[in-house]
């Protein structure tokens, strides 16, 4: 579905990405983990078209859409959630979602009641709160909204940037469950997260992103039992464990 | 005074209020798309009634002032492609300095085409002398046509920004370009689109209000720095808090002739401005709950 070869990108001079490929296969979740810094972030940004790739190329479904304007990513089916949520805060939960279904075009303005009604169905707090202002929502709420203002776009490729971040332990459950469920409904995702344990739990395969290269990657049970991967991101200091 | 002068007073002060009124929602137009103030919006408005006064020598008055118009909102929109477009990185400061640097130079350039000549449209109905008694007060026909056109373009765009699709992508990518454009907008087309709307209502203003304050090259400033008092008075980005804050100005412009030398009118408007800046930036009806959400 996805195919990334030595990409490179970064802002100005500065090279984030260091020829990273990847693929991602339909009906998968992917999961990219890396410390602060490592290039996440950015390597979503270029996916999406937000910043131009310098060099290396994106193939999404087989289609070369290295260099395509963020706004024609997304009406192609490849869609990212960024990071921070990114709500259209001054305006109303229903407005975001039907500014939400902007790529699909004039098609899905008649249809767009129907898609608002199946996302409510999936996140039935936005139901309450439709005529509130997003900016006004919870963080939880925003990142729903931010998640169910993707789907509008009825993509085939969801990319998420750390769902997770700054939300109550509760809540990020909530956000995975959702993630599981929309692969249950047929749809690919790829996730950058900082909440690895987490991801990789959910995940079918995992990349680690190491200062803009990739590192390791594989099935996301194998990483989960790596030790590099355990000792730098899930938290356990193994030597600690072996002297004990 | 009695009771009919003080009505005259209020019906003048509502008719000036309703013009910057218009001026400021320019202004709002652009800001709610950008979140740039354009300082050229007075010249928009200048340029409208200028070219309908040229048009008019030529065809009748009607379609002189749609004419003019289109073409104003059509300067707007190569304004907006030459000078902003290619903008790496369009900062609000950069913008603003752009866009005083092209009030000037529209300024300039009607100077050189029309001269210093004090011009104005004939009255829509009826003449200098005609007038319409309302109650105790009598105002001229074209008073009515400025608040009634002017009432209706504030409809208009109420509910283009509220209920259309278009209107909505215009708020979205003021609210977030970048979420915008993950939503599939093209953001720098709704700029553009943004300036065409608001030079459009800026030119139609200029029309209907030529025959009582007449056209001058330099009429722009004036009314800019009245619009922009309303925009902030009333609460930036809100059209309706514009038209608020527009009668309340004039209202108070109005009275102020009655206790202190006329010279003193524009000094009231940026005494209104900076005392609104010191204590309620976020306008009279702006909510402190949507200021607190955006940046500028």
């Amino acid at each position: 579905m996805l195919r990334i070869i030595n990409l490179e990108s970064g802002y100005g001079s500065l090279r984030v990405i260091r020829g990273v490929s990847l693929h991602v296969n339909p009906g998968e979740i992917v999961t990219i983990i890396g410390a602060n810094g490592a290039g996440k972030t950015t390597l979503l940004n270029t996916i999406s078209g937000l910043i131009r790739a310098t060099s290396g190329r994106i193939i999404f479904d087989s289609r070369d859409v290295t260099g395509l304007a963020a706004e024609k990513v997304v009406s192609l089916g490849c869609v990212l959630v960024p990071e921070g949520r990114q709500v259209f805060s001054t305006m109303t939960v229903k407005e975001n979602l039907l500014l939400g279904a902007c790529p699909r075009g004039k098609r899905a303005a008649g249809r767009a009641d129907k898609d608002i009604e199946r996302v409510y169905n999936i996140f039935p707090r936005l139901r309450e709160r439709h005529n509130q202002l997003a900016g006004t929502l919870s963080g939880g709420e925003q990142q729903m909204l931010a998640i169910a203002r993707a789907l509008m776009s009825d993509p085939r490729l969801i990319m998420m940037d750390e769902p997770s971040m700054g939300l109550a332990p509760v809540i990020v459950r909530e956000i995975f469950g959702i993630i599981s469920r929309l692969r249950r409904e047929g749809k690919t995702l790829l996730l950058v997260e900082q909440n690895a344990r987490m991801a990789l739990g959910i995940s079918d395969r995992g990349y680690v992103l190491e200062t803009g290269r990739i590192v390791l990657q594989g099935p996301s049970e194998d990483l989960l039992q790596n030790r590099d991967v355990q000792r730098a991101y899930l938290g356990r200091d193994l030597d600690a464990e072996i002297r004990l | 005074m009695g009771v009919e002068l003080f009505l005259q007073y209020i019906a003048a002060g509502v008719t000036y209020g309703i013009i910057y009124a218009i001026v400021a929602i320019g202004f709002n137009i652009i800001y709610n798309t950008t979140g740039i103030i354009n300082f050229a919006q007075g010249e928009f408005v200048m340029l409208g009634s200028m070219i309908a006064i040229s048009l008019h020598g030529v065809m009748p008055l009607l379609p002189s002032i749609v004419l003019a118009s289109v073409v104003t909102m059509f300067i707007g929109a190569l304004i907006e492609v030459l000078f902003i477009r290619w903008l790496k990185s369009p900062t609000v400061l950069r913008m603003i300095i752009i866009t005083i640097g092209l009030s000037i130079l529209i300024r300039e350039l009607a100077l050189s085409i029309w001269g210093e000549g004090v011009r104005a449209l004939p009255y829509f109905t009826g003449n200098e002398v005609s007038s319409v008694e309302i109650g105790m007060i009598r105002i001229s026909p074209q008073v009515l046509w400025v608040v009634g056109v002017c009432l209706f373009m504030v409809a208009v765009l109420q509910g283009f920004f509220h209920f259309t699709l278009l209107g909505r992508k215009m708020r979205a990518c003021a609210a977030n370009p970048v979420a915008a454009r993950l939503c599939g907008i093209n953001t720098k087309n709704m700029v553009t689109l943004s300036f065409m709307l608001s030079a459009l209502i800026g030119a139609v203003a200029g029309c209907v209000v030529s025959p009582i304050t007449y056209s001058q090259y330099n009429m722009g400033t004036g009314l800019a720095i009245k619009g922009f008092t309303v925009a902030i008075l009333g609460g930036l980005g809100n059209s309706l808090a514009a038209l608020g804050g527009g009668i309340v100005l004039g209202i108070l412009e109005s009275f102020s002739v009655w206790f202190m030398p006329s010279a003193y009118k524009d000094a009231i408007s940026i005494a209104i401005l900076l005392v609104i800046l010191f204590v309620r930036p976020s306008g009279l009806f702006g909510s402190k709950e949507r200021m607190a959400l955006k940046e500028f």
